[in-house]
């Protein structure tokens, strides 16, 4: 047995808590290490070939590196023994930089540890067996879960590669929260105007399936072969019948009662409902909370809608059904939730009708909108108007992160005031302008050389919001008081309320702050840590517009590459089970969480299904005779790698 | 020997403690502690397991055997396994295991079962200062050893 060793330095990053040279000659007295060096970088190309060209010269069986978290570059340093022919499980990493330099200043101590870690790695390294990955086929389709602006986008893309793509949409329509927004910074472009075509273009590509007002109920397999679950909730309207004439909604008894939250409550709705005009599908759906038939069996003396429906679109029969989904790959595009500030009491929300938040007058400016876009508080037009900035967001009590957009939709939600009431006067309390991207800067400028009064606040500045005649007064520390008839609070994006159940279902992670964890935060911020489940969009950070459509495009070329390749390799760690040794207890049976192990009658033994079988050990841990074995985590390499770690 | 003197010895000891952690909380929890220079004792030495389920009770006696002061399995939260329970299945073996260990006479404290999330780097660092601690107040493991041969 031949094992090369190679410590990376990795600039200073290792180096400079870890004393590289001496750990290398300290393993190079290790049993079966036929090489020992360091590098500066031993992922550059210069590192690699030290790797190579001992694997070459000296006939390495077995490759140890030491450097960075396995998952930064284990799929790299694989490749390169690969390369040179040797079987990728042959490698071992040693994370002694996330797990050592990077949480350790005692140079001493850290040396020691890596010395250890490295010593376990290497009594672990002799017992590695080469593996063979499987290769699974790739159902050619895709699913995307969010019709936002962010699935939309992902769906065309894939569908335009010539693949098909199940869109699914909890919501009625597609079109998410941009088709809520009147008008996008920095530009100004009405929002439902580059926006609705796209819709169209979706429902009307031939490689896309729309599933709206549908919820994804489970999700099993694995790359290239996912099974998913819809629950398609029933809308008691036919939409193969119906037409979107409306006069359902004109006749329900209802009409006008039901509170719209496509206009954030701000308008009524009648029981049966299209979420708004440029909605696609361009159906009606009955609200199932509302609805005297649905809630109580009946409506009156007759059902007013039925009797308007001249398409006998109306079914009060349809069920919810279950439709399962085959497909290779999944975008996920949640989007995200606004943020409530009624938990503020200092900003009088809820208390006060002249306090609202920023999607609140996305939807009062709309000309589609409660007010057909007469900005009209308190039944009169505002002269004093205040933004506030930075509410829900940049909170280290709620959330820490700064949310991207509301310094630029303030700016121009206060150039929209600015055009609609030129003698208004507005003032905006910022703490920080964040205007990053391209035409930021400028736009910003501008709406500050259009008599907008920005006025500076430390985040934790006390400012309280209180009711006044007619109004309210806005008191900020260090600023004279402002009494104002309206005050739009800039709220921040929040993640979604059920995000962790979706993680859940969807087998990734949540980060810290409860959006979507990505792969790694720079080089696979479109992956998670499943394979074949791709991110966009605000369910993984907020974001604006052009950096959604971007990551949009991205997730969907990451998406689509394995339905063009046809193929995906699957992880080699599975259980195996030894005949001779099994006793067919079934003991491991109840405890596999994907029904792998079958018991098999004839021999009286389990047998394992390794497709079915995800490699976690779980049944390896319980064998009472020790029959299963799992691949790359043996009770060999295991206890090696325990007693190198802990051999005096 | 006078308390003066056992309490310098306490201070020396540094105790060898083996992490057992799943590969997708608790590891990545362990990385979001590196990658945001938490800093913690040195005195955890990790091995990755793809689930916290993979952990053989057998492992974490071997562990002490070979010389290991205490033994940390970190898997996902309840709920949160990548691979639905294994996590709540190490839970149970652990909890038996502890019993094992006060009947032949090892403290159970030495062996700990935590949860860690991917995004969970300070309370990664926090359960090692905290694992650090207990471990040097119980003392150095020096019941039952054991030489492993292939």
């Amino acid at each position: 047995m031949k094992i090369g060793v190679y410590v990376c330095e990795c600039g200073i990053n290792i180096s400079a808590t870890v004393n590289v040279p001496e750990v290398v000659e300290r393993i190079k007295t290790l049993p079966n290490v036929e090489s020992s060096r360091y590098s500066k970088y031993i992922c550059s190309d210069s590192g690699q070939e030290l790797i190579r060209k001992d694997i070459r010269e000296l006939n390495l069986d077995r490759v140890v590196v030491a450097s960075c978290s396995p998952r930064m570059h284990e799929p790299t340093f694989r490749g390169v023994v690969e390369e040179e022919g040797m079987n990728p499980y042959c490698l071992e990493m040693v994370n002694i930089r996330e797990h050592v330099s990077w949480v350790h200043s005692d140079k001493e101590r850290a040396t020691e540890k890596a010395i250890k870690l490295i010593s376990g790695a290497v009594a672990r390294a002799q017992f590695l067996e080469p593996l063979e990955r499987k290769e699974v086929s790739v159902i050619p389709k895709s699913l995307v879960i969010g019709g936002g602006i962010a699935g939309i986008q992902a769906a065309l893309e894939i569908a335009i590669d010539g693949f098909q793509v199940y869109l699914v949409d909890r919501n009625p329509s597609i079109g998410g929260r941009m088709a809520q927004l009147d008008k996008t910074f920095p530009t100004l472009d009405c929002s439902a105007c580059i926006l609705a075509p796209k819709m169209v273009d979706a429902a009307r590509h031939p490689n896309i399936e729309l599933l709206t007002y549908s919820e994804i109920e489970k999700v099993d397999g694995y790359i290239g072969n996912f099974k998913v679950t819809v629950k398609k909730k029933p809308r008691y309207v036919d939409i193969e019948k119906c037409v979107g004439c409306g006069l359902c909604a004109e006749a329900c008894r209802l009409k006008g009662r039901v509170l719209n939250e496509f206009d954030e409550n701000l308008s009524k709705r009648s029981a049966i409902y299209i979420p708004f005009p440029q909605a696609v599908p361009f159906v009606y759906t009955i609200d199932p909370e509302r609805c005297n038939m649905l809630k109580f069996g009946k409506c009156g003396d007759e059902l007013l809608c039925v009797g308007a429906c001249e398409q006998n679109a109306i079914n009060f029969d349809q069920k919810e059904e279950l439709v399962e989904l085959d497909v290779g790959t999944i975008v996920v595009a949640t989007g995200f939730d606004n943020f409530d500030p009624s938990s503020e009491l200092k900003y009088g929300y809820k208390e006060n009708a002249s306090v609202i938040t920023g999607m609140e007058f996305e939807r009062i400016v709309n000309a589609a909108g409660p007010t057909e876009g007469h900005l009209e508080i308190n039944g009169k037009e505002p002269e004093n108007v205040v933004f506030i900035q930075c509410v829900g967001s940049r909170d280290k009590e709620g959330h820490e992160y700064c949310s991207r957009v509301c310094c630029m939709y303030t700016a121009k939600q206060a150039h929209m005031v600015r055009d609609k009431y030129p003698d208004s006067k507005i003032a905006v309390y910022f703490t920080d302008v964040r205007a990053f991207g391209k035409g930021f800067e400028e736009f910003y400028n501008r709406v500050k050389d259009e008599d907008v009064e920005y006025r500076r606040r430390e985040l934790d500045d006390p400012i309280q919001v209180v009711g006044n005649e007619g109004g309210v007064i806005v008191k900020a520390e260090g600023h004279p008081d402002i009494h104002a008839d309206l005050v739009v609070l800039a709220t921040g994006l929040v993640p979604r309320k059920d995000n962790k159940e979706l993680a859940r279902k969807l087998n990734i992670s949540l980060s810290a702050d409860g959006f979507l964890l990505e792969a790694h935060p720079k080089l696979r911020p479109l992956d998670t840590f499943t394979d074949g489940i791709f991110i966009a969009g605000c369910c993984q950070s907020p974001k604006d517009i052009p950096d959604t459509v971007a990551q949009a495009s991205g997730a969907a070329v990451r998406a689509a590459a394995p339905l063009a390749q046809g193929k995906a390799q699957v992880e080699a760690i599975t259980a195996t089970i030894n005949d001779d040794l099994c006793s067919g207890c079934r003991i491991c049976e109840k405890l596999c969480a994907y029904s792998a192990l079958e018991f098999s009658s004839d021999d009286k033994i389990m047998k394992i299904n390794d497709v079915l079988c995800k490699g976690c050990g779980s049944c390896a841990a319980a064998c009472p005779t020790g029959a299963i074995k799992m691949k790359h985590y043996s009770n060999k390499q295991v206890l090696a790698q325990i007693g190198g770690i802990l051999a005096k | 020997m006078t308390a003066t003197e056992t309490k310098t010895e306490m201070e020396e000891f540094e105790p060898n403690i083996i992490g057992f952690l799943c590969n997708w909380c608790s590891y990545a929890g362990a990385d979001l502690a590196g990658t945001s220079r938490i800093q913690y004792p040195p005195n955890i030495k990790i091995i990755k397991v793809m689930c916290s389920g993979r952990v053989n009770p057998m492992y974490v006696v071997n562990a002490l055997q070979q010389g290991a002061d205490g033994v940390l399995i970190g898997g996902c939260h309840p709920g949160d396994c990548h691979y639905q329970h294994g996590n709540l299945l190490a839970r149970r073996r652990m909890a038996i295991l502890k019993n094992l260990l006060e009947f032949i006479g090892i403290d159970s404290r030495r062996v700990r079962m935590t949860w860690v999330s991917a995004a969970e780097g300070r309370k990664f660092a926090e359960v090692i200062k905290e694992v650090t601690e207990e471990i040097k107040k119980i003392g150095p493991m020096k019941d039952i050893q054991r030489v492993n041969e292939w």
